[in-house]
Order: structure tokens, then sequence, then C-alpha cells
């Protein structure tokens, strides 16, 4: 009924609008202009169905300035002045709102807060804007927009987006854009009479992942669908087609969701790989270094404001520092005085934990702190329709195998990775060579703690940064530490990624809850059988 | 483990010794001492501070006016540090030390359950202002917070009426409100006709953040042709991430809303909410609400903190009535005596912040309006459904087999748990 309506209604301004040309172009420029002036008027107080009528009575208008309009109501931007109830375009600055006139774009100076009212939209609206908004930009310069309008008009087809998308048809020269169009015009095909059309149609959802085209072949074949025995045939297969595509991707999509987990294991672990793995100390306040770091990259950001982009290369090193030098400063302070003695370092490590939480309560309250995400780290890489991965989790698998590359050249490479394997394997040994062992153990559980940091800078990107930040994941890096291998780090690479890709595989057979439990007695029942992980340590340095 | 257990105990004897001397040097005025049960430290505390100020400057100003029966009305603070067992030990500590007239406190529903029966016991008051699972209704408490049918049950009404949706996400954080909730919100879906294929349930672990694959799953769920929406009752932290999760892999508010019961101003106000802007949340309050009241508490509370961003959140609008309703019910019975009160208070009405009056009903709910809103980018909601009516709490739902046909009523039948069929009171409480 409303599709009916709004056909007429478009069909009817178009009338108009051929008729306005033929007049003065001036005075038709004059009267649109105040007929939009008028329907502005009734978008402060309007219901959110005027909205949506004015919405769709300005889309088509088919005036220039109503694709501005919509775009600035859509981002929340449009507003009116209190005392003149002229509507207007706000942009925020510092503690003002600079105005500009919606109709001609004239500067209309500052306002106060309170001076302005924001025009409110719902749900129902904005999707109603962003469809009105597909179809205004279909024509648009940029291909990738066009893309962007044609999935848009694609979620949510009916007759008469149809022939816009015909018409489009005819002139797109893009191919991405072609075939999304042509996806479009074979959903509404399949409902078509004609027996060919038709067979094309559903010949054409056949080839497509778009979960839009499967609910359209769905349809037919369900009972009380089409009678036609080809044409279910051919849905169907289709449909299976479908299927099986899908079905590659959704493994696909599983093994790169456990990858990612696996790779925020394997940051949060490998740190500890270090410092448990290779100095056998059993430090409970690894987590809070990861919190640190994550804290790092938020006060980052409060000091650069406006390079949020850049925020994090800063963040990284940042927080290496900083969790670093805390872990030396833990180190010198408490944990040389223990070594040999793990329960009493699991005590006094765990005593500092709790110290580092309420330290950072104190100085930043207990709130979790807001660490925005950088443009780039957001959305997704969509290869396909069935799979899209995100970027920040796709960043992150990288940054951790760049860590892991980087700390296993430090450990192969470098004078100081010489002296850390000397020193674990046997220090006396190593302390009659001439290595300083005191600082060679300062120096390593600085690394291990700096790793931790930078390990929580990635971790801001994910989770809530927050005094307890650091709990959430301790346990985890032991456990994969434990089973990959202690003093092993391909172990734990090898241990962080498999148990990332067994926890998502069980996920959607057993819920989150019971993949974390199952994991758990797995791991259990793993050490049982192999106690030294996936790699133990041979020879000499396994007696250590 | 035990070490914690040591802190906590350490923790504990230190606060009561404190507490000790701040009750001595008190306890030469006279007054009536109203007690502020909320955790000051540990996890909670995010959420209780606030409620702890908000009580304060609530008696703040009742003492400005002149305080209550002709004495000042003095607060009593302790701190049970998000610890449920500690939450008892400091009720019967306000009660039969402090003497306290009443006690405005809890917030998680293990925490209510812990206190319970020590109100019981002593006799005390207790007044809850969180939104809770229901089923409930003891004599000695009163729940100014929202039962499901005043939060739950119309905001899925607003889903399925004006948003159109026809399958249903509920997604929860695995613990008692969210599973006692959904269990009653897939009743209510069944019984409107909803198919069990419809439905999907969803449980995550507190603090849950790799919500990637769910996310996934529920796109694929909303991508069978009928309009999606998801129920979260997920608590907390973990609710952060799960919208980024959504907004990465683009779904948005207009696609798949979710519609919240535990997402309010103060949780938004630690966190980045371009990627939220409107998704949904029902309450019986919002900040952004036009009334004089409503604008009026704000100014008080900014002056009151000193902090002009400081926002104020559902709970504190519960607080804010429950306190008054209180005073009232005290001067109306001339007595800070439990008994008297608890019979004074049914029937009192008081306005809430949102231009309407709040009853306290005899089965110790209160009527609240329902709001449902849509987040915006300042963190604000922006209101899009109020219930015409006020609704009145029900203490046992209508859609649990085990409680449609129980009643409470603390008037006539004296009773929280009364079965309408065999005709008998079961126990005396909950």
């Amino acid at each position: 009924m409303t599709s009916l309506l709004r056909g007429c209604l478009r069909a009817l301004t178009m009338l108009a609008l051929s008729l306005l040309c033929v007049l003065p172009t001036a005075w038709a420029e004059e009267n649109v202009g105040v007929d939009l002036m008028a329907q502005l008027q009734q978008f402060k107080d309007g219901s959110f169905d005027d909205k949506a009528r004015i919405v769709a009575a300005l889309e088509s208008s088919g005036d220039e300035r109503a694709i501005a309009i919509l775009k600035s109501l859509l981002a929340g931007v449009l507003y009116y002045r209190k005392d003149d109830e002229r509507v207007v375009i706000v942009k925020e600055s510092d503690d003002a709102y600079q105005l500009t006139d919606v109709l001609n774009g004239e500067s209309l100076g500052e306002a106060e807060r309170r001076d302005v009212k924001k025009i409110p939209i719902n749900n129902a609206l904005r999707g109603q804007l962003r469809g009105a908004l597909a179809r205004l930009s279909l024509s648009h310069k940029n291909p990738a927009v066009r893309l962007e309008a044609v999935k848009e008009i694609i979620k949510d087809i009916d007759a008469d987006s149809v022939p816009l998308l015909r018409e489009a048809l005819t002139k797109e020269t893009d191919d991405k854009v072609l075939e999304a169009m042509r996806t479009g015009v074979a959903m509404m095909d399949v409902g078509s009479d004609d027996k060919a059309v038709r067979l094309t149609a559903i010949e054409n959802l056949g080839d497509t992942l778009l979960p839009e085209a499967r609910q359209h072949l769905q349809a037919l074949v369900e009972p009380g669908g089409v009678s036609d025995a080809d044409i279910r045939f051919a849905a169907a297969q289709a449909l299976a087609q479908i299927e099986s595509r899908r079905q590659v991707y959704d493994f696909l999509e599983t093994v790169f969701f456990g990858l990612s987990l696996g790779s925020v294991l394997l940051l949060a672990a490998i740190g500890l790989a270090i410092t448990f793995g290779v100095m056998g100390v059993i430090n409970m306040a690894h987590g809070e270094l990861m919190m640190l770091g994550a804290y790092t990259t938020y006060v980052v950001q409060l000091l650069m404001p406006n390079h949020i982009e850049y925020s994090l290369l800063v963040a990284v090193p940042a927080a290496f520092l900083v969790a670093g030098l805390t872990g030396i400063a833990i180190e010198r302070g408490v944990i040389r005085f223990l070594y040999g003695r793990p329960l009493e370092t699991l005590l006094a490590t765990f005593g500092i934990s709790l110290l580092l939480q309420q330290a950072v309560r104190s100085v930043f309250s207990p709130l979790n702190r807001s660490v925005e995400t950088p443009a780039w780290m957001s959305g997704s890489l969509e290869i396909n329709s069935a799979l899209a991965l995100t970027y920040n989790r796709l960043y992150i698998i990288l940054f951790s195998l760049l860590v892991f590359v980087a700390l296993l050249l430090i450990l192969k490479k470098t004078s100081l990775g010489l002296q850390v394997r000397a020193v674990a394997q046997n220090r006396d040994m190593a302390r009659a060579m001439g290595i300083r062992t005191q600082w060679v153990d300062a120096l390593t559980f600085g690394l291990g703690s700096g790793i931790a940091g930078v390990a929580g800078v990635a971790l801001s990107q994910l989770t809530n940064v927050g005094p307890n930040l650091g709990q959430a994941y301790i346990i985890d890096s032991f456990m994969v530490v434990v089973f990959g291998g202690v003093g092993n780090l391909w172990g734990t690479l090898v241990g962080a990624l498999s148990l990332g890709v067994v926890n998502k595989f069980l996920e959607p057979w057993s819920g989150a809850v019971l993949a974390k439990i199952l994991v758990l007695i797995f791991i259990i029942l793993f050490i049982q059988k192999r106690p030294r992980g996936l790699f133990p340590q041979k020879g000499r340095a396994a007696e250590g | 483990m035990n070490s914690r257990k040591q802190i906590s105990t350490l923790r504990c004897i230190v606060g009561a010794v404190a507490l000790g001397m701040m009750s001595q040097w008190v306890q030469a005025a006279d007054t009536i001492k109203v007690g502020i049960l909320h955790s000051l430290s540990g996890t909670m505390a995010i959420s209780e501070t606030t409620l702890k100020d908000t009580m304060l400057m609530l008696i703040d100003e009742q003492n400005k006016k002149g305080g209550l029966l002709g004495k000042k009305l003095e607060a009593v603070v302790v701190d049970p540090a998000s610890n449920w067992p500690l939450f008892a030990e400091k009720t019967r500590e306000l009660i039969s030390k402090d003497k306290v007239a009443a006690i405005f406190g809890c917030w998680t529903s293990v925490s209510r359950k812990s206190v319970l029966p020590v109100v019981e016991e002593l006799n005390g008051l207790l007044f809850y202002p969180v939104q809770y699972e229901g089923e409930e209704s003891s004599k000695n408490v009163f729940y100014t917070g929202a039962a499901p049918n005043q939060q739950a049950i119309p905001a899925v009404d607003y889903l399925m009426k004006d948003v159109g949706a026809k399958r249903w996400v509920l997604a929860g954080t695995d613990y008692v409100y969210p599973r006692t909730t959904n269990k009653i919100l897939e009743a209510y879906l069944k019984a409107k006709g909803v198919k069990s294929e419809d439905i999907m349930i969803n449980y995550t672990p507190f603090g849950h953040s790799d919500w990637q694959s769910i996310v996934s799953d529920i796109k694929k769920f909303g991508s069978q042709g009928k309009k999606t929406a998801v129920v979260s009752t997920i608590n907390g932290d973990a609710n952060v991430p799960f919208y980024k999760e959504l907004a990465n892999q683009g779904i948005s508010a207009a696609d798949i809303p979710v519609v919240a019961f535990s997402v309010g101003e103060e949780e938004l106000s630690g966190i980045d909410t371009k990627p939220l802007v409107g998704h949904l949340a029902a309450w019986n309050y919002f900040m952004s609400v036009d009334a004089k009241e409503n604008d009026a508490f704000i100014k008080q509370w900014h002056a009151f903190i000193k902090d002009k961003k400081r926002v104020t959140n559902d709970p504190m609008e519960a607080h804010y009535i429950g306190f008054n309703m209180w005073v009232k019910a005290v001067e109306k019975a001339k007595s800070t005596d439990t008994n008297k009160v608890v019979d004074a208070i049914v029937g009192v009405k008081v306005p809430n912040l949102t231009g309407g009056t709040a009853e306290m009903l005899p089965n110790h709910h209160i009527t609240k309006p329902v709001l449902i809103g849509e987040i915006q980018d300042d963190g604000q909601f922006e209101v899009v459904s109020k219930t015409d009516k006020l609704v009145p709490g029900d203490a046992w739902s209508d859609f649990l087999p085990g409680s449609k046909d129980i009643e409470a009523d603390w008037v006539k039948l004296k009773c929280g748990n009364y079965n309408t069929k065999t005709k008998k009171c079961s126990g005396q409480n909950f």
C-alpha cells in the first residue's frame, strides 16, 4: 500500500518537475526552495511517521539538496534553532556548535548547546533514509558508492526499486556493480510470469552468496511456493549449490575465528613464555602488566586526541617501555629475593597484581576507560557476502605473529638472547663464563613484561580497558604455556593457535561456557599424559 | 584462591574496625539512621558507588528540609565489597548494632538473596533499587526496580509490534537473572505464537570478550528472511566487545536491533558509543526524559557530585522513589518502627522523575512507566516508545508454570507467596 502510494507520489512529482522545467528556472527553484523549507519545518515536531512521509517526499522531490539534507539527518547533525525554528546543520567544535543553513549552506555562526535541538530519528527512519540515499546515489560517480547503494537496495527490494535498477543497469560500466545489479533484478524476476525469465533469474541467483538471494530461492521451494516442477527443481539445485559453497566459507570463517582467538592467547602467553617458561618465575602479575599496556594506550590517546589513527603505533613502544620498566622494578624489588621458592614467588606476585590493580583504580577510577578504535581497524574485509574478516582481528593475528618472530630473533640472534638461554640452561656455568646473571635476569623479566604490555595494546582494541582486564587473561596464558611446553616458544605458538581453533569449533556445538570447560578438561587430561606439554625441552635444560 | 580469601577477611576486619570507630562518635546526637549497603570496592563498585552517592544526596536534601519527625537523618555507609556473604554480615551489623531504621542497598540478585534471610529474621527494611527477575516478595523488602513485566515484556512487545520482529535471539550472561528472564520471555513468545525454531538462546560467561562466532551465528540466524531482534541480558563489561563485534561484522541497528536490559547511561559513559547508535534499551527512566522533576534532579545531582558530566540512571531514580516513599510512610506512621512503616507504606504515592507518580503496591512492588530508548551518539537515549499507563509491578510472573497461580499481597493476605489454587500461603516469605 505504502509502496503504491510512494510510486504514485513519485510519478506525480516527476510530472510536476517536468512541468516546472518549462517554467522560468528562477521561479521554479525558488518554489522548490519554499516547498522544501515548508517540509523541513514539519521535521522538528512531527511524529516518526510524519518524518517518514517527509523523507519520502524529499526523496522524490528531485531537488539536489535533498541528498545533503537526508545525509545530515542520517548522520544526526540536523538540528533546529529554538528561537526561530530554522533547520540547521550543526558541526560540533570544542565547546559550541557551528551552524549552517541547511538550504543554502550559509553560515549562521555559533550557538550554545541549549539553543539548538536535535531532530531525533529512530531505526525505522534510519532504514528508510539509507534506502532513499541508496536510490538517489545509484548514479554516483564513485563505483564503490554505487555498489553500496545497490547492496542497500537489494536488502529490501521492492517493485519500485527494480525499474531504477534496470535503468541504472544499462548505464553501468563497473563489473562488480553490474553483477550486484543483475542479482537485484534477478531477485524480482524469480517472481515473473515468464518461465524462461524465471529460470535465468534462478540460475543467476545460484551464482551469488547473498543471503537475500537464498531467501528468494527458499520461498520458491517451500511448500506452497511454486507449482511448476521445472522451476522447483532449478531452485532446489541453485540452493544446493549455494549451500555447498556456504559450507566451505563457514568452515574458513570458523578457522579464522579460531586463529584470531589463538592469536590473542598467543599475545597474552608469549610474555609469560619468557618469564615463566625461560626463567621459571610464576608471575601472577603478568595480567596486570598487560593491563598497564592497555592503560598506556588510553593515555597515549589522551595525549594525541587529533591523531587517533597513529596512536596505536605510538602506544606499542610506549607500552613496551612502561610494562618493561615495571617488570624490571618488580624483578629487582621482589622476585630476585625469591628465586627457587616458587610458592613464595606466586604469593608475592599475586600481591603485586592486587597492588597494581588498586593503583590503577586510584589513578584512573574503577570505571572502564574508553579506548578508541582507529578507523583503519574498524569494519571488515569483505571477501564475498558469505565471508568477511574483521580488520581488528586480522591486524591482531598479523601483529601477534610479528611479535612472535621478533622475540624469536631476539632470543636466537642477539647476544642478550644467547646469554638468556645460557642462564636458563645452567646458571652456575653461565656465571663462570662471565655472564652477569643478575643483569640478565632483570633484562629477561623486563623483556617478558614489555611484551605483556604490547599485548595490552592489542587487547585494548578487543575488550574493556579496566582494572580487571588482566585477571581475565592470566589463566589462559598459563594454560597455553603449560600446554605448549614450558620453555619452548614454538610450543607456545602451536599451543595458542590450536587451543583457539579447537575452542571455536566446539563453541557452536556446545555453547561458549561448555566449550571453555571442555578445553580445560582436555588440557588436564593432556597434562596427565604428557606432563611437559606438547614440545617438552630435551636434554640437560629439562632437568633444571 | 586462598590468599584472596585471606585478603577479603583482612579487608573485612579493617572495615569493621573503621566502622566501629565511626559509630562510636556519632551515637551522641539523637538521629534516625539510614543504612547504605552498596559495594564500594570489588567488581560491582562500578555501578554501586553511584547509588551510595545518590543516597547521601537524598539524605542531605531531606536534612536541609528539616529532617524527619523532627530528627536529623544520618547515613551509615558500609562496604560489602562485592562479596555476597559479606552483604549478610553487614546487614546484621546495620540492623542489630547500628539500629538503622531502613537499609537502601544491594545490586545483584545474589546479594539480595543473601541479605533476605537476615532482614526477615531481624525484621528490618530493605529498599532494593535494581531491575530484577521477580519470583520474590518479602514482607521486609521493597522492590523499587522493575519486575520482568515492567521491563522485559514491554520491550518484547515493542519489538514485536513496532519493529515487526519475527525471530528472536535471547542472549545473556550465564547466571540467575538472565536465565529466569529468558525463561519468562521464551514462555511469553511461545504464547504469542512464535515457533521454537525462531528462538535462539545463548549464554556466555561473565566478562566474555570473544564474540566472533556468536555474532556470526546471530548474523546467520537473522539472514533467513524474517526480521530478527536480539534481547540482551548480557551483563556489565561483556556488552562493549559484543556491540563492537556487531559493528565490525556490519550488523547495524536497522538490520538486527538489540534491546538491552542492563545497559544504561552509566554503562555507556565509559565507552565509545558510535557503534551502538540505534540499539535499544528498556528502562523506567532515562536521563534525557523531558520533565521538570528530572531537570531538578539532574541539577541537584550535578551540584552534589560537583561534576557536570556525571549521568543519572534508572536505579538512581528507583532510590529517589524508594527514599521518598519511606519518608512519606514514616511521616504517616509517625514512627520508624518496621511494622508500622510496612503497614503505612502500601498505597503511598510519590512523584517519579518522568512526570508521573509511583505507587507502592500491596505486593511491595511499585507502578512504573516503561520507556524504550534508542542509543544516541552522545551516550544518551532517545525515547521511542512509552507505555500509556503506569505498569504495576508483578512479583510472580504469569508466564511461568510454577508461578502463574501465585500472588503476593501484604495487606489482605499477609503473604508473599499465596497459591490461589490451593488457597495456601507457602511459608512466610519467598
